[in-house]
């Protein structure tokens, strides 16, 4: 069980037997009142997206997922194909199910996909990833006011913020979850 | 090493609030305020239904300074600040921090409609000083600062952007959930904005309004729909006090929370504190919305998380 404190980003929660992601969340407690937990919420099965918003009393069951390991293979016409090492077992997942995990889809990636009933629903990635910068400004030392920051991509395409000292070509570490910058790792 | 790039990424907003937390101070010692400090570890802090103390041993650690600040009124100080750490367990989201700073401010001899005008020359004078120009920018809203401000009576917020009255989200228990989904989102989105007159269940330390106990003199101060401050004019009715209190402590147990012991001390100073209004603004908020920042994580150089 889950209790609204446990509400975040990215939990999988049940509601009338079919599993939901959170796919935003914020805290808010007005004027000395009671805490309420804002969400919206995705249907896992068929897409269907609607906010709600939870008291601190509220209570939650876990969504009855299965988890199996599987690798990421390609992307073909908007479907990104994963494969069971075991079993050869292949499933396909869209675009809309990916959500922003797209992003951090690095070739041969091992991640945890989700399945109720035996359908393929979502993806669980590693918390932190490391990718390459591929398109980065130079970082004009001059120039650069404290806390600057500046956009770069990374070999999936993914754009972010980064301290500006980070070059084309450096390795970085991203956290999954919030799809920040975490570190620039060393050789 | 880089880790230490998000403390400096934060460096405008953490001078920005250093120099606000200065003109602040200033702005009272001025007007001839007395800074004042009390303990942050306290025995008993004030019975809320909806605060939750953190507690430290035996004791907790304050959720506001409210009840020592009150008990140097009813010695006879007549207007004293502070600025301090406040603690609040479970607290977290976008404008929430578990530990957080508040600047609270009291008057004798007066009622929230005095803290009204401070509020305006406080935020007005604090904010021309950093150089902005009588308005502030944030989520892409100018906000004009230059006094007066509206004052809004919350029934009357009610009427205009709720699709229930105020005794009907009361009764259903949506107060919370209509302000802050239907309400909220409208205050004080072109100046700032006092929403006053609170239904009187949801003042625990204010005083009913004369004439109408069903209110209570109690106002927020809304800046771009976020709120910055809260103020009461100050309940002294020992008995009611203690009355309240025991309420709050009741729908706590309810709720399945701690419940706090009684705090004694305070009440045994009311009966001689004189009429007085008391006002606490989150310093941090403030901070966020001189310095156009949406996230309260972006004031502070380290979040609970960061540690």
């Amino acid at each position: 069980m889950y209790t609204a404190s446990d509400l975040r980003k990215g939990l999988r929660i049940k509601i009338d037997n079919d599993p939901y992601i959170v796919t935003e969340f914020n805290f808010v407690k007005p004027g000395k009142g009671q805490a309420l937990y804002r969400c919206k919420l995705k249907n896992m099965i068929n897409s269907n997206q609607f906010e709600r918003t939870f008291r601190s009393v509220d209570a939650f069951e876990a969504a009855d997922l299965q988890e199996k390991k599987m690798q990421y293979l390609y992307r073909e016409e908007g479907k990104y194909c994963f494969m069971d090492n075991q079993s050869y077992e292949q499933v396909f997942l869209t675009e809309d199910q990916l959500g922003e995990a797209k992003n951090f889809l690095l070739d041969n990636i091992e991640v945890e996909i989700f399945l109720f009933e035996d359908r393929p629903l979502g993806i669980s990635l590693p918390n932190f990833i490391e990718v390459t910068v591929t398109k980065a400004d130079p970082w004009a030392r001059g120039d650069s006011v404290s806390g600057n920051t500046k956009p770069v991509t990374v070999q999936t395409g993914y754009q972010l913020q980064v301290p500006p000292f980070v070059e084309e070509g450096d390795r970085i570490r991203i956290d999954t979850r919030s799809g920040e910058y975490l570190t620039r790792v060393k050789g | 090493m880089d880790e230490g790039w998000r403390l400096t990424a934060k460096e405008d907003a953490l001078r920005l609030r250093a120099r606000m937390i200065q003109a602040i101070r200033g702005f009272f010692l001025e007007r001839d305020f007395l800074e004042i400090e009390t303990p942050c570890r306290i025995p008993a802090p004030a019975p809320e239904s909806h605060i939750d103390a953190v507690a430290e041993g035996e004791w907790f650690l304050h959720t506001s300074p409210e009840l020592c600040m009150k008990r140097l009124l009813a010695a006879g100080y007549p207007k004293i600040f502070q600025i301090c750490r406040c603690y609040r367990a479970g607290e977290r989201g976008d404008l929430h921090l578990p530990e957080f700073t508040l600047l609270e401010w009291y008057r004798t001899g007066t009622d929230y409609r005095a803290l009204m005008d401070d509020c305006e020359s406080l935020i007005f004078s604090v904010a021309g000083e950093l150089g902005f120009d009588g308005e502030v920018s944030w989520k892409g809203r100018v906000i004009r600062l230059q006094p007066p401000w509206e004052r809004l009576a919350v029934r009357e917020a009610f009427a205009r952007h709720a699709p229930i009255t105020v005794s009907e989200a009361l009764s259903g228990d949506r107060f919370e959930e209509i302000m802050v989904c239907d309400i909220e989102p409208h205050l004080g989105m072109e100046r700032p904005v006092f929403l006053y007159e609170y239904p009187a269940a949801l003042g625990a330390l204010a005083r009913r309004k004369a004439g109408d106990s069903a209110f209570a003199e109690r106002f927020e101060l809304y800046i771009a729909g976020v709120e910055l401050a809260n103020a009461f004019s100050e309940l002294t009715d020992a008995q009611e006090q203690r009355q309240r209190f025991e309420e709050a402590g009741r729908s706590r147990r309810l709720q399945g929370g701690s419940v706090y012991p009684m705090p004694e001390s305070f009440l045994a100073a009311l009966p001689q504190m004189p009429p007085s209004a008391g006002i606490a603004l989150g310093v941090d908020r403030l901070a966020m919305i001189l310095a156009g920042k949406v996230r309260i994580d972006d004031v502070v150089a380290f979040t609970p998380e960061s540690l």
